[in-house]
């Protein structure tokens, strides 16, 4: 794919975002001033349960400048109930607690004040009598009969309990030569954006409307609010110009934009709610998966792994959040980059007495990819295999494209085996295994751990029907309009938020490629909701092939309307034309330039084609690719596109002391065609230094009483410049058939498989000694203890 | 409420201000500069990084009346030798050029530690470079582009013509 195929696409260009980033000029939510601001603090929950006896707000209310305290009660009576995508009425999640608190932290009440700082004083005058109540921690205790459901009108902690049979499963563990279980542990972590969540809405009684500013990543934002307020969806208009500093899937914020709307409302004046550290990570409700799968492989003696039973028990927290269906998306790759014939998928999310789960970067892929590599590992120890060998004998194979795995999608396309070739080249393999070696001769544990696995992305959001029958979700469109002005510049609207995925970048690269633009001339602009066509925000790796999807073919109904214009003025055949860095030219070396189009638009109806509208301008809303029916028979095409990634990395660590040290990290990657270079290497390293995070430091931890532990920077381990290492991308390229320019998704790309990669590496350090670590993270402690434990 | 009185990118700013307040407080609401941003505000993530006296400090950590009879500088006060608005000093430009950032967030203090580091050492091995940005966590993009940055940065600076002063002169 070395031929210059693209002017722009796939060339080294600056990201246009970064200029205003680099001089401190981004825009974020709190930034923002807006006249006679009012602030909220939000009152913590101490008890994991309680029973809410009485919220005594008078003696903050008292205080200078406090305008105003807001219990659950009072919300509760004001607004819809939070959006669930499941069938639980009785698991109602409103902004703050109504009636109970189910979980350390949890919002009980709201302070208003003329500023935060006097809402932080007030919050120290309120008195809440509550009784403690039972709670429930461990997600396999919530599922007994024995335990305290979160929410007692529900009558179980029981959310999802889903069952899935794809093929033969019982017949080809029966013919299998062996098989084996185990069970694994993805610890309780999260993304953890560096800017917190925040939110500004602002009522104006005269034009009836609610303005908001937020530092958000949502699917349908605007609309949630509108439901859970009571207001028409047109009086709800979000900003969509704000800057927002990180999220990877969690910033939803829906509770806190709702809680702030109805005061914003109630008041009549703008209102804001910046969470502190410690509120993001103790009740920002965004959490992500905390999964222990039971696992069962069968296989033959040849490595050839023929099906898989997974159980995943998800615990969800306190409320549903979105926990559930990130259950869901694994199953479009449940089979990861393998052959497996047959699946047996049970998926079970449970509420427990712990903060509620939010989207996190892969929706539940991660954990899912880090099982199902357990699972290649451990049928190579019990096969005395090789590894690597193990994984090259299961691999779909280039020439099986399109593949259909057991659950009901088809992978698009891929050449795994040639990106693996690529990356043991350019790692040379076998000098990395004489280093291992090396290193244990000097006395070190070391390791190699090796992943593979698949991005799904693009799609349909399919995992709602398949998961919730009533939910016939079959669209998750997204939209881009473009007008060319009277002085022919381009301008390109595009309708959400972005959250350093380079949006402006990837919209003016693509439509500079269609109209042959230099896309440094393409101005990009983001109106608000209610100036904005559907769309459905940057989640589920979704961009590239969405909004750069849609922003192709509004750029090509542009050219086509120009070519109209200069046939009907050349008269000429329009298929004898040709286009040429916007100008127009015809056989006989005639040409229309640019700028005789755009008078001829502008200026000249009488003579533009007959019937054609003057002005130059187009909008697409692009369907998914390949998402055309609901789920039928527990199957769907879940996803168009399927970007593969091969992780190999070496890890050493002094046996008593424990503290992992990567020496070297390689990583193939083939999203297809790639937009900007630069941006998808920094998403693929970003990916990768979370999922080391995940792997070794990061875990939102519970004492027996329910108290986060972890709830500042200084327990909540992320990685610094000094665990992550240098990492070599490898890149290769596979078109997918379903997209404009064969791109597919890359914004989840490294955390997918850094996770199993790292622990496959520890793994494999310790393997001599007979330990299996069964959890993530593998804090330094775990290991030296393993070991310890192991020599005396 | 005193009147505390700072220097702030070469200019005096003045206004009546509680003790509790912090520097970083200080510095978006009161001088309204708000390039400096609210990370953790318990002195790890290193987001609300400025430069006191040349020195990376966490303004989080510092109230508003300790910085009185220093020279601080903030992202604002970064750029080239007289720099407009719209034109970027080296090691902006590097981190642009690099694609050293995603959401730009932790972005601000990163550049004022490279500021830092290059200012006293010219030739950085990557090692010096993950050191100085050690105190400052980015999310994004796993430092490698960030590096990369910084490495590129210093040998623009070294080998720049202007050899009358170093960039951290305010303008």
């Amino acid at each position: 794919m070395s031929e210059p195929k693209y002017k722009f696409l796939s060339t080294p260009r600056r990201p246009v975002e970064d200029r205003r980033f680099v001089a401190g000029r981004g825009k974020y939510v709190a930034d923002l001033e807006r006249p006679d601001m009012l602030h909220v603090a939000p009152l913590a929950s101490h008890h994991a349960a309680a029973v809410i006896n009485s919220i005594d707000g008078s003696k903050a209310l008292a205080m200078p400048g406090v305008i105003d305290v807001i219990t659950g009660d009072e919300l509760a009576g004001a607004v819809q109930p939070l959006m669930n995508g499941l069938n639980t009425p009785n698991v109602r999640r409103f902004p703050l607690a109504v009636g109970r608190v189910r979980y350390a932290g949890e919002w009980v009440c709201a302070v208003v004040a003329e500023s935060r700082a006097i809402a932080e004083d007030a919050l120290e005058n309120i008195i809440v009598d509550a009784t403690p109540q039972p709670f429930v921690l461990d997600a396999e205790q919530a599922l007994l009969d024995s335990s305290t459901p979160v929410h007692p009108e529900h009558g179980s902690n029981l959310l999802l309990d889903r069952k899935f049979v794809w093929g033969p499963v019982d017949e080809d563990f029966a013919a299998a030569a062996h098989s084996l279980s185990f069970s694994v542990t993805w610890g309780r972590n999260s993304t953890v954006p560096i800017e917190t969540f925040g939110v500004i809405a602002e009522w104006n009684g005269w034009d009836q409307m609610l303005d908001i500013w937020a530092s958000i990543q949502m699917p349908k934002y605007a609309d949630q609010i509108a439901r859970s307020l009571g207001l028409p969806g047109n009086a709800i208009r979000v900003h969509y110009d704000v800057d927002v500093g990180g999220s990877y899937g969690v910033k939803r914020g829906i509770k806190h934009s709702v809680l702030v709307g109805y005061v914003a409302r109630k008041l009549g004046r703008a209102v804001r709610l910046i969470e502190d550290r410690l509120e993001n990570m103790r009740a920002g409700d965004a959490h992500g998966p905390e999964r222990k799968f039971d696992v069962a492989v069968a296989f033959d003696d040849d490595g050839t792994v023929r099906a898989m039973k997974m159980r995943a028990l998800d615990n969800a927290g306190a409320y549903a959040g979105r926990a559930p269906f990130q259950l869901g998306k694994p199953i479009s790759a449940i089979v990861g980059p393998y052959k497996i014939n047959s699946v047996a998928y049970h998926a079970l999310s449970v509420t427990t007495n712990k903060t509620v789960q939010e989207a996190v970067r892969g929706f539940g892929q991660a954990p899912t990819n880090y099982a199902i590599e357990t699972a290649m590992d451990r049928v190579a120890e019990y096969l005395g295999m090789d590894r690597l060998a193990l994984r090259q004998h299961n691999l779909i194979r280039a020439d099986q494209f399109p593949y259909l795995i057991p659950s009901g999608s088809h992978y698009d396309s891929g050449d795994y085996h040639a990106v693996i070739d690529k990356v043991l080249a350019a790692a040379d393999y076998p000098a990395m295994l004489a280093e291992r070696d090396r290193l244990r001769a000097d006395g070190m544990m070391a390791g190699i751990g090796i992943a593979a696995c698949l991005e799904p992305s693009g799609g349909n959001s399919s995992f709602e029907p398949l998961l919730n029958e009533s939910n016939k979700t079959s669209t998750w469109m997204e939209s881009c309009q473009v007008n060319v002005d009277a002085l022919g510049c381009v301008t390109a609207r595009i309708h959400t938020t972005s959250s350093g995925q380079g949006h402006e970048t990837l919209v003016s690269t693509i439509l500079g490629e269609v109209l042959q633009i230099n896309p440094e001339l393409i101005r990009i602009t983001r109106p608000n909701s209610l100036e904005s066509l559907p769309g459905n925000s940057p989640v589920g790796s979704r961009m590239a092939i969405m909004l750069g999807g849609a922003a192709a073919r509004a750029g090509e109904k542009l050219k086509a309307k120009i070519m109209a214009i200069a046939a009907h003025h050349l008269a000429v055949d329009v298929d004898q034309l040709r286009y040429e860095s916007g100008d127009v030219i015809a056989p006989d070396g005639r040409s229309l330039v640019w700028d005789d189009m755009i008078e001829l638009a502008h200026r000249q109806y009488h003579s533009l084609p007959d019937g054609m509208d003057p002005g130059l301008a187009s909008f697409d809303i692009m369907q998914v690719p390949t998402g055309e029916a609901l789920p039928a028979d527990g199957k769907v095409q879940m996803y168009p596109c399927y970007a593969f990634e091969f992780h190999l990395v070496l890890v050493s660590f002094d046996p008593i002391i424990g503290r992992p040290d990567i020496h070297s990290y390689f990583i193939g990657h083939d999203c297809g065609t790639v937009i900007n270079p630069a941006i998808v290497s920094g998403m693929t390293y970003g990916g990768i230094a979370h999922g080391i995070g995940a792997a070794l430091f990061e875990e939102f931890a519970y004492d027996a009483n329910g108290q986060l532990l972890t709830q500042s920077f200084l327990d909540y381990l992320m990685p610094s410049s000094h665990e992550v290492p240098a990492i070599n991308i490898v890149k290769h390229c596979t078109p997918s058939p379903h997209t404009v320019f064969g791109q597919k998704g890359s914004g989840e790309s490294g955390y997918l498989g850094s996770p199993a990669a790292v622990s496959g590496a520890i793994n494999d350090a310790v393997a001599g000694l007979g330990i299996h670590f069964e959890k993530l993270p593998i804090r330094m402690s775990a290991i030296s203890d393993a070991i310890a434990a192991k020599s005396s | 409420m005193n009147d505390v009185t700072l220097s702030i990118n070469g200019k005096a700013v003045s206004a009546a201000t509680e003790p509790r307040v912090t520097l970083l407080d200080y510095l978006r609401d009161v001088a309204g500069l708000k390039g400096t941003h609210a990370g953790c505000e318990h002195g790890v993530c290193g987001a609300c990084t400025v430069l006191v006296d040349g020195d990376p400090v966490r303004s989080c950590l510092m109230l508003a009346v300790q910085a009185e009879g220093v020279d601080i500088t903030t992202i604002e006060g970064i750029g080239g030798l007289g720099a407009r608005a719209g034109e970027l000093g080296i090691i902006q430009d590097a981190f642009c050029e690099a694609h050293g950032l995603q959401c730009g967030y932790c972005t601000p203090g990163m550049i004022l530690a490279a500021e830092a580091l290059l200012s006293v050492n010219a030739a950085p091995s990557e090692h010096d470079v993950r050191e100085a940005i050690s105190g400052n966590i980015c999310r994004c993009t796993g430092y490698v582009q960030i590096v990369e940055a910084i490495m590129l940065a210093a040998k623009r600076l070294r080998q720049r013509n202007d050899t009358s002063a170093p960039d951290l002169t305010p303008a």
